[in-house]
Parts: C-alpha cells; structure tokens; sequence
C-alpha cells in the first residue's frame, strides 16, 4: 500500500464520522422535521395554494368572495361571515340557496359547527352564520350554490393563525 | 504528518464545540412559533364574553349572593354538601378525587370552575350551554346535592330573602304547604317528583324562576374566578419582549424543550389552544372507560341533552335573544365524531388538579403522556390521536413545560373562600 495514501484515508474516515457525529448531536437542536414532513407537527399550508377569499367557482358560474366578522377569523370563537356572489360579468346573485360545508383535510375531520346560510342581506350577499375554526392551520371551506337552473361550488383554502 | 494532526485534532475539537454550544442554546423560536405562543399566552385572553342569557351575570350583588351559595350546605339533601364541596379553593376548584363524592358518587370527575365563563359548553360532555344553567344540574343531581328546586326555594326565603329582592325582585310567598310542600322537583325521586307533579304549573314556574335566578347568580360569582400568569406566561413576555434575562429565568431548557415539543411534534395545540390552552370542542382521544362504570359516550349524548334542555340558552328562562344563541342553534348534533367524545380540559395549573381524565382514569400526568404516546383503541367512536413516537426524556420534558403552568386564580382573596355572613 501506498504510505502516503494513509493519512488521507485517515483524514477522509475522521471528517466522515465528524459529520456523522455532528449531525446526530445536532438533531435535537434543528429537530426531526427536515428529514420528514410527518414529524413537523402542525403542517402549514401546502405550497402553491390559492387562498385569496374571491375566486371563481369550480365550473366558472359565478364569482364568489368571503369576508369574516371580525375581519381576521378568529380561533375557538363563533362568528359570522358574508359571502358575495355574483356572475362572471359583475351581476349580483339574488336568493340563491347556499350550503356550507368544509374541515382540514390534513387532519380529516368537518367543522366544528354546523354553519348555515340564514339571511339574504341583498346586492349578491348572503350571512353565514354559525362559523367557527377551533385548530390553527389549513382548513377548506366549501359553498354549493343553487341559483334557478345553475349550480356550482366553490372551495376556499384558509389559513387559521 | 504533525502538523497534519495538528490541525486534524483543530477540526475535531471545534466541531465538538460547535456542537455543544448548539445544544446548550435555548432553542430559537421561528416567526411562525412565535405567533403559537403569543395565542397561548394569557395576554391574549380577551375581555370575559358577555353572557347575553344571564341579565344578571355582571351584577356585583348577584356575585356576592352566588359565592354565598356556592359555599352554602344547607342547599342540600344531607345538609353536607356544597358546590365547594366538590370545587375546593384550594384545589383550583377541583377536589382531587377520581370520582367525586356527593350524597352520592359521580361517575365524572370535578372539573376547574376556573375561566370557565370563557366555554360556551360546561361539563365533560357539554351538556349544558351556559354557567348558570349548568350551576342548576347538580344541585338537583341525586348523587351531588341531592335535594329539589322547591326546597331550594324555602331555603331562599328563609335565610336570603332581601338579598334575593334586592336583586331579582319580590320573592313569591311559598308558606302555603298545600300549594308549595317542602320537597317537590322533576329529579330522580319518586315522592319528590310526584310532589312537583301535584302542583299547578303557575305554581312550578314560580319556584323554578327562583331556582333559576339562583343559577344566574352563582354565574356571576364564577366569572369573577379567573387564571392568573403563570411562569409560562413570563417566559411568553420577554419573549415578545426580545428579553432573554427574563426567558432564561422564567423557564428551564428542559421546559422550553417541552414547549417545543407541545406546539410541535406532539402536536398538542390541535386541542389545547388558545390562552385557555383548550380549544373548547369535542375530541374523542380513547381514554379507557374506567373499571365498573358503564360506556360513556360523551358529546353524543351530551349534545342531545343541550338541546332539549330546560334551561338551554333558546329556552324561556334564558334572557337571550335567537340570534344570541348561536352555539347552539348551529351544533353538530349527529356524527360518529361525537362518539365518546370530550371537551379538552384546561391546561392551565394542570399540574395541580390530578387525577386526570373524565372519570379520573389517569393518576398521573406521566400516565397521561404514556396514553398520548400510544393511544390505544377508543372503547367507542374513533380515537384521533396518532402515536407521537416521543422519547422517555421527551416525554419528562412536555411535563416540565405543563409545570409551568401553574398559576393559580386571578381574584381577590375574599372570593377564594365561604363568606362569613352566611
Ligand atoms: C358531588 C360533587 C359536585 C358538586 C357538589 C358540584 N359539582 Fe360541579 N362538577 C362535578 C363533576 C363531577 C363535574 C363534571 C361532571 C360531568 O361532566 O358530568 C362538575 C362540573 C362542573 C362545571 C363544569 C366546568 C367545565 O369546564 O365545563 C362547573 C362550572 C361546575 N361543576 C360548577 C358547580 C357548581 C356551581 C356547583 C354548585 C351548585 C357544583 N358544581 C357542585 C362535581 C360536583
Ligand atoms: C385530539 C385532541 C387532543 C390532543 C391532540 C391532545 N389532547 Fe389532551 N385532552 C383532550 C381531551 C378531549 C381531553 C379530555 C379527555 C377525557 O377526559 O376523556 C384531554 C385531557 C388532557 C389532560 C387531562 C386534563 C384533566 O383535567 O384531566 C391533559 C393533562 C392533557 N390532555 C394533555 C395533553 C398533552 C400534553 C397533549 C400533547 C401530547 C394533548 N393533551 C393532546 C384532547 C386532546
Ligand atoms: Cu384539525
């Protein structure tokens, strides 16, 4: 064997196990949750999500925008939400029946409520009444809509601090 | 060669440095964690909600006659027994025992009276939808207080009737023991219930107002028994306050770790959260029936009982309007997730109310951490938790940091015990 080859030989195995030895000891420190998405905890919200509160429905019906009362939707707190809708063009929707349904599909359970449109406020706006998130992060709130002939839904991505 | 080794050796003992300095650290908190702790921090407890049922809930009198109440024995089949009873100041308004003991026993654990005006549910099981609704529940309880609303209201007339006019108004006269015997309630006694059964329902309406108004003012007393800071609170402020004096005094590294881990990996805000640490919903986490009690199913019974209850927020002894009932009126009432499930508990000064659990089932909270670890099978419904794969040291740490949450009440001494004029 080559002579000069062993200290290089040395050299490389001790900075291989230095790394090996460093990153065990630094685990604790930077946790578990670069290695695997499971061991994070609460997941944020999954990259490239649209979370914008107005979007157009699933078949292009009609364009739908949400605000909350208050206007950041609070945690473990019931409240109500006004939910606009109206056709692509800009025309209000007028007394069309409305469903609420949704829940984090990350931890597979509904809403906490049973959420339902009481009111037609007019001008294309409906109150949700009943709302209410009782676990931060990402949560999907859906709306089927039922005007006349024309039906469609929409699922809104929400992120709950 | 030397030199080589020189510098060898360097490399090695700096990384073991770098190491040891980086474990030593206190974690650094992420933006994102940073917003975690801020909502469970009290700070972020807002004002105490109004409770639109209850006219009388802010009313200083009204509190005064309600802790008089909560501390009275005489409201009572043996003369023996008192909210405190089972609520015991000293106890955060627990009492310690597995099941509590009454005239009877309860086959629930007490729970903490403390910032319990914050639920919209009382009890395990949410049964009731308000602080002075459910106050009514033990009292007429054949295992708690054990008596009926028409001695209740003798009681009032007899020992508390200025009190009682100075609030409510004039106290009807019940000193005709034809229309108004001395015992007589819809309860679970015969004679009793027959007795109540006998009178003419003007008559039952009378006494279950004042047996209402009784409720409406232990309400106000209880929402004046608050959470104080704890040293997690502290910890939270300097946090805030970019402060690490303060950090490093307020909390161990082993209980920053458990923090850590409580808001991370265990993943235990899902229903711990808020300043409450409690999300106030229904969760069904498999916690074994205890030995010689029946299946409990929790929420799915307890929301059928809401909802048909006498005194439910839409019902007429409530002072609320429809539209102020909105827990109810939008309640999931049907669902498999209801199966056994419960309400999370507070987590505040958790460390002193064990046992643990709704029939007490956990002595300990390292029992506590070892059924969160692995959750077993739910005896009904389905159990949500996932195992955690923690650590035995992990483990320890998640219970160094409930530790720190041990704070105690936020309310003048003179609430924290019998007053002496009864
Ligand atoms: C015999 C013991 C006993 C007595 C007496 C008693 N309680 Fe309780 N308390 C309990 C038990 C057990 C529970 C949980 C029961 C359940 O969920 O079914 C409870 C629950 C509660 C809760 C619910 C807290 C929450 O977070 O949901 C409140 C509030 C309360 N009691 C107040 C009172 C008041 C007020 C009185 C007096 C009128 C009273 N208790 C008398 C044992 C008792
Ligand atoms: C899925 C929701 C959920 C999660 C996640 C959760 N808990 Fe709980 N916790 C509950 C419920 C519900 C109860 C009451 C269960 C019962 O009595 O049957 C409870 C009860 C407790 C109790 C006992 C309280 C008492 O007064 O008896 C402690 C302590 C506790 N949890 C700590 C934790 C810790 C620590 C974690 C994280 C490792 C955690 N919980 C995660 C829902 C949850
Ligand atoms: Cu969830």
């Amino acid at each position: 064997m080559n002579k000069q080859k062993i200290p290089v030989i040395i050299t490389a195995a001790i900075t291989t196990i230095i790394i090996i030895i460093g990153f065990v000891l630094l685990m604790p420190v930077i946790g578990p949750r670069f290695l695997h998405p499971i061991m994070m905890g609460s997941e944020p919200l999954p990259a490239n999500l649209d979370a914008s509160s107005s979007r157009l429905s699933d078949d292009g019906l009609f364009q739908v925008s949400w605000s909350s009362d208050p206007t950041k939707v609070p945690l473990n707190q019931i409240h109500t939400w006004t939910l606009h809708v109206e056709t692509p063009d800009g025309q209000p929707v007028e007394n069309a029946s409305v469903l609420v349904e949704g829940g984090m599909p990350q931890h597979g359970h509904g809403l906490p409520t049973n959420p339902q449109v009481t009111e037609y406020l007019g001008n294309g706006d409906y109150l949700v009444e009943g709302m209410r998130f009782q676990m931060t992060g990402f949560w999907e709130v859906k709306f089927v809509i039922n005007s006349g002939e024309q039906s469609d839904s929409i699922t809104f991505n929400v992120d709950i601090k | 060669m030397k030199l080589k080794s020189i510098l060898l050796l360097g490399i090695v003992l700096l990384a073991v440095v770098v190491s040891l300095w980086m474990i030593l650290q206190q974690p650094r908190w992420t933006e994102e964690e940073i917003i975690t702790l801020r909502n469970l921090w009290i700070g972020s407890l807002p004002a105490l909600p109004p409770d639109p049922s209850n006219v009388f809930a802010d009313d200083p009198q009204s509190a005064l006659l309600g802790q008089k109440l909560f501390f009275d024995t005489r409201f009572s089949s043996s003369n023996q027994v008192s909210c405190a009873t089972c609520h015991k100041p000293e106890l955060m308004f627990t009492d310690g025992l597995p099941l509590s003991i009454g005239v009877g026993t309860t086959d629930r654990k007490s729970m903490t009276i403390i910032g319990t005006a914050y639920s919209p549910w009382q009890f395990w099981d949410g049964r009731k939808d308000s602080q002075w609704a459910q106050a009514l529940a033990p009292l007429e309880s054949v295992v708690e207080h054990g008596g009926t609303r028409m001695q209740y209201a003798h009681l009032i007339a007899n020992h508390y009737q200025e009190e009682y006019e100075a609030i409510f108004g004039p106290l009807p006269d019940f000193s005709d023991p034809v229309r108004f015997p001395a015992i007589a309630g819809p309860v679970d006694d015969p004679d009793a219930q027959a007795a109540w059964e006998g009178m003419t329902s003007t008559d039952r309406d009378l006494v279950t107002q004042v047996f209402v108004n009784m409720g409406k003012a232990i309400a106000a007393y209880e929402r004046l028994i608050l959470p104080a800071p704890s040293r997690f609170d502290r910890y939270v402020e300097a946090l805030l306050k970019n402060d690490e004096q303060t950090m490093k005094s307020a909390m161990t590294s082993d209980e920053v770790a458990g923090l850590k881990l409580f808001i991370g990996r265990a993943d235990c805000i899902q229903c711990h959260n808020g300043p409450l640490l409690t999300n106030n919903d229904f969760h069904n986490t498999g916690v074994p029936t205890r030995a010689g009690l029946p299946l409990d199913n929790g929420r799915a019974m307890g929301v059928m009982k809401v909802l048909n209850d006498e005194f439910n927020c839409l019902s007429q002894w409530s002072d609320a309007e429809e539209m102020d009932c909105s827990e109810l009126r939008f309640v999931v009432s049907e669902g498999e997730q209801l199966e056994a499930a419960f309400k999370p508990s507070t987590l505040r000064n958790i460390a002193e109310t064990a046992p643990y659990m709704h029939a007490g089932q956990f002595a300990t909270l390292e029992e506590v951490l070892r059924h969160y670890n692995h959750p077993p099978l739910s005896p009904a419904g389905h159990n949500e938790l996932e195992p955690l794969g923690l650590t035995n040291r992990e483990m320890a740490q998640i219970i160094a940091f409930l530790n720190t949450l041990s704070g105690g009440v936020d309310a003048p001494p003179e609430l924290l015990k019998a007053p002496l004029n009864n």
